[in-house]
């Protein structure tokens, strides 16, 4: 051991030099591989925190019949999807038509924000078919679910929509966000396809 | 500190430091404890496991945060989720093998770092109270590893939980009625899981840390023996330091640092290819669920409790009208506490086992010889011969004790040197 150099105070000396900058890369390359070592040990405790096989397997696409549900209603009780309020409304066909021509009011009408929708629901209804409308019933502003209102809406049309009791947003009836309200984005689409008429698989 | 007063003008770090150092103590703690804290520098190998007790701590505390996150401490959700835990949740199955194996890891290091101090004699004035402070993070220990162990909720969990809670009803006149409130009902239930959970992962944890803690501040004060067994303290140079004295840091830090690597390869080996390892670590009943109606048809407690619980067992017969379980039981916790007398047994005048005589490094042998025996027996179901052992060992374990301030005080030991050896 050169202990010696420890508390040497007196001029260096070009040997000492040469010792110090080994020692220099030593300390360097040890702590490098340490930290490797580190951070691959971290990984599993970070890993540890994502969900399980079990909540995966709970968080599996949901089947949901629509068979009852007439024009002008919304599916009750609400099914939820990986834990997550799902909101399937039958629009009658003057909803249809107001969606498309009365945009007015409204912060994103045309659905810009790719986050909030798969590619097939980008149109005035944010659906497959225009009269089946599948949204996350989760606000976009703090997460309350919003509640479905049939009529009196909005101040233009009436033609109904979701209203979010906790902060006062709302959302036209293709969950596209009414402009002024603290709910910055439209109502989240779910992934979702059509089984068959009546039956719809979300996930 | 008066440097950090006159220096006022340091920026970036340097300054960072002064301005903490204003406020904290951070420098000083840390030379105090590490940069200036001068061990003997004739440490070897049986130096290591101090700083490997620790490590493995450190192990237990974390992998045992996370497992809590995923247990259940109820009777019917304990066992289910622990199979969870390993089947499931996204490495559980690593989790709960480092905890597992860092609990029987934990003892070998800590055995270890105890026959480290019986060779040198660390135990041995100024350095008492150190001693008596590690007794009691031992006892501290095998408590966590036993509340520890209820906890899977296995038929071996559950049996042998059942035993030693048993042992304290040994206990004349309050025995039953102690054994009732330890369990908290009439038989092992969710009520003794539950307060053996809360034992296991909030108290004694906390009790551990304050004692090492403790143990770490009273290491330092009196400063580290050292293979030697002399004073480094007795021989200082103009400013004061042990002339055989090296900084703890780096040089001892680096140094423990290579030991961790080297016990991390046989620990991962373990973790990773035998974390049962042969039913010793985890035992082949404890994959069955609790059954209070069916006793698995072996019994034995985990290796690291064997040596104790074969002297439980070779108490055999009753005397001055107590029963012999009774006398088990006090054989067993005598056995644990005895080594706590070590400090006022030890009557040589030298520490280390190097300058001892040869009766002491007969009796040590002896002892660790017998006290291997005594853990191999306590793993093996009960038998003639098996009791005539461990009844002979027993009685070694005993006398390397009682009979040690005779033997040290008429065997002829050598000198001590001056200065350590290297």
């Amino acid at each position: 051991m050169s202990e010696g150099a420890v508390n040497n105070t007196s001029g260096e000396t070009d040997q000492e030099n040469s010792t110090n900058s080994r020692r220099y890369f030593l300390i360097q390359a040890t702590s490098a591989v340490g930290a490797v070592g580190a951070a691959g040990a971290a990984w599993p405790f970070i890993k540890y925190w994502t969900p399980s096989a079990k909540a995966r397997a709970a968080g599996a696409p949901v089947k949901i019949d629509f068979s009852k549900l007439s024009p002008g209603e919304m599916l009750s009780p609400i099914v939820a999807w990986r834990g997550k309020p799902i909101f399937v409304v039958y629009r009658d066909q003057p909803s249809i038509d107001a969606l498309e021509t009365d945009s007015g009011g409204l912060a994103d009408p045309d659905s810009t924000n790719p986050e909030q929708q798969p590619d097939f629901a980008v149109n005035p209804w944010r659906s497959e078919r225009p009269e089946i409308g599948v949204y996350v019933g989760i606000c976009t502003h703090l997460g309350c679910s919003p509640k479905y209102v049939e009529t009196d809406n909005f101040e233009n049309t009436g033609q109904g929509g979701f209203f979010c009791p906790c902060h006062g947003s709302k959302f036209d009836l293709a969950g596209r966000v009414v402009a002024g309200v603290p709910a910055p984005y439209n109502l989240e689409v779910p992934p979702y396809r059509f089984e068959s008429d009546t039956v719809i698989v979300i996930g | 500190m008066d440097k950090s007063e006159t220096q006022s003008t340091n920026s970036g770090l340097a300054g960072a430091m002064e301005w903490i150092d204003k406020r904290f103590p951070a420098t000083e703690t840390f030379e105090y404890h590490m940069s200036r804290y001068y061990a003997p520098k004739n440490f070897n190998f049986w130096y290591y496991f101090g700083f490997l007790a620790m490590f493995v701590l450190v192990n237990q505390l974390v992998t045992g945060v996370w497992l809590t996150m995923n247990y259940v401490p109820s009777g019917d959700g304990a066992f289910a989720s622990v199979e969870y835990i390993m089947r499931d949740v996204e490495y559980g199955w690593l989790m709960r093998y480092l905890h597992s194996t860092g609990a029987s890891f934990f003892f070998v290091v800590v055995y270890l770092h105890m026959y480290r101090a019986l060779r040198y004699g660390s135990y041995r004035g100024p350095r008492e109270l150190l001693w008596l402070i590690g007794m009691a993070i031992f006892i501290a220990l095998m408590a966590e590893g036993f509340f520890g162990y209820l906890l899977p909720w296995g038929n071996m969990s559950y049996w042998g939980a059942q035993v030693i809670v048993s042992l304290f009803g040994a206990i004349p006149y309050i025995g039953p009625d102690l054994m009732e409130w330890i369990r908290g009902d009439f038989l092992m239930s969710e009520t003794t899981l539950n307060r053996f959970f809360a034992l296991h992962v909030v108290a004694l944890p906390l009790v551990l840390c304050i004692l090492i803690f403790v143990h770490i501040v009273a290491l330092h004060h009196v400063g580290s023996n050292n293979p030697d067994g002399i004073e480094i303290k007795k021989d200082k140079d103009e400013n004061g330091v042990p002339r055989d004295g090296i900084p703890f840091h780096p040089y001892y830090t680096v140094h423990d640092i290579h030991a961790m690597v080297v016990f991390l390869f046989i620990f991962c080996a373990v973790v990773f290819f035998a974390p049962e390892m042969g039913g010793y670590f985890l035992e082949k009943p404890n994959f069955e669920m609790a059954d209070p109606l069916k006793t698995p048809d072996h019994i034995a407690p985990v290796w690291y409790y064997t040596p104790f619980y074969a002297m439980l067992r070779a108490a055999t017969f009753p005397l001055f009208g107590l029963s012999a379980k009774f006398w088990g039981f006090v054989v067993m916790i005598g056995a644990i506490v005895i080594p706590a007398a070590l400090p006022w047994l030890d009557r040589s005048p030298v520490k280390s086992m190097r300058y001892k005589g040869s009766i002491s490094r007969m009796m040590l042998t002896l002892f660790v010889i017998s006290f291997f025996i005594l853990g191999y027996l306590g793993t093996q179901a009960p038998s003639k011969a098996g009791t005539i052992a461990a009844q002979v060992c027993t009685a070694i374990y005993f006398a390397y004790f009682i009979l040690m301030p005779w033997y040290t005080r008429v065997e002829k030991t050598q000198p001590e040197p001056e200065r350590v050896t290297v």
